[in-house]
């Protein structure tokens, strides 16, 4: 392939990519919890049953993963608004986006003990 | 000073352009936005400005919303193991829970079904399949926030 024809985007289409990836896979995640959490209308038993296998190591992991998806798009989110409203929001666009990324990795750091910390005394016991 | 030269004479016709004259003209090619008969006629409504402020309008608010329910959730007291039936009922027992999930839930199925219609009009090029695709997102986001209205509103504590 030629250099320099293969458009490989910066810190704009990326951001844009993940916002579509994680906005999709939020919305099927909120499909399904709405639907777990309808069985409270079929029996205390039921519903603490399903609810018992979102306490599982793995399914702890996809929590976390699901605690980053949204962090990011909520995040990423506040920042399309700053280009769409802030004067200087297109100037800072790259600032901004790193600045969201900074942020994402402090609370998916902060979010490792809440999160998984149930999931580690499962594994490794307490 | 120049003679003066219709650009009549100085068209030099090419290829398939020479089959063409006054008497024979080239076909007409329709402008790409003309309006036709298979224009639907309301078209020009504001929905998709208002679609684009509802997105933003809806994302700050459910920024609030949702970093609140994570944290209750998964963060506060125990994470998630303290979720189950008696902590349902014991959030729900409250208005303000209520309301505070009832919000939630429809700010987001629409804003992440409209988010979807985004996604399916952008990658789905077949007219027939853009129209499935987008008759069951309808259906699921309809069938999605009426279920978790009615369960918000309808919940009973003593269902045992």
């Amino acid at each position: 392939m030629p250099a320099g024809t293969l458009y490989r985007g910066r810190e704009g289409m990326w951001s844009w990519v993940a916002h579509r990836v994680t906005g999709v896979l939020i919305f099927f995640f909120l499909f399904v919890h709405v639907l777990d959490t309808a069985l409270v209308r079929v029996s205390p038993e039921d519903y603490d049953k399903v609810v018992s296998t979102y306490k599982t190591p793995i399914v702890s992991l996809l929590e976390y993963g699901l605690v980053a998806a949204i962090l990011f798009h909520a995040l990423n989110g506040l920042r399309i608004i700053a280009v769409d409203y802030w004067t200087k929001g297109p100037r800072y666009q790259k600032q901004m986006f790193w600045t969201v990324m900074g942020l994402w990795i402090v609370l998916m750091l902060g979010a490792i003990y809440p999160v998984l910390g149930h999931a580690a005394r499962v594994l490794f016991g307490s | 000073m120049a003679t003066e030269v219709s650009p009549a004479d100085e068209l030099q016709l090419t290829g398939s352009s020479a089959a063409y004259s006054p008497d024979n003209p080239a076909p007409v090619i329709e402008p790409p936005r003309a309006r036709t008969k298979r224009t639907p006629r309301a078209t020009r409504t504001n929905f998709e400005l208002y679609g684009w402020l509802f997105m933003r309008l809806s994302g700050v608010v459910l920024v609030v919303l949702v970093i609140g329910h994570l944290l209750i959730q998964l963060v506060l007291d125990g994470g998630v193991t303290k979720v189950g039936f008696a902590f349902v009922a014991g959030r729900w027992a409250s208005p303000f829970w209520q309301y505070w999930d009832l919000a939630m839930l429809w700010l987001a199925m629409l804003h992440g079904g409209n988010g979807l219609r985004t996604v399916i009009n952008d990658y789905a090029e077949q007219p027939n399949t853009r129209v499935w695709l987008k008759t069951i997102l309808f259906t699921a986001v309809a069938f999605t926030i009426v279920l978790g209205s009615l369960v918000i509103f309808t919940f009973d504590p003593n269902i045992r």
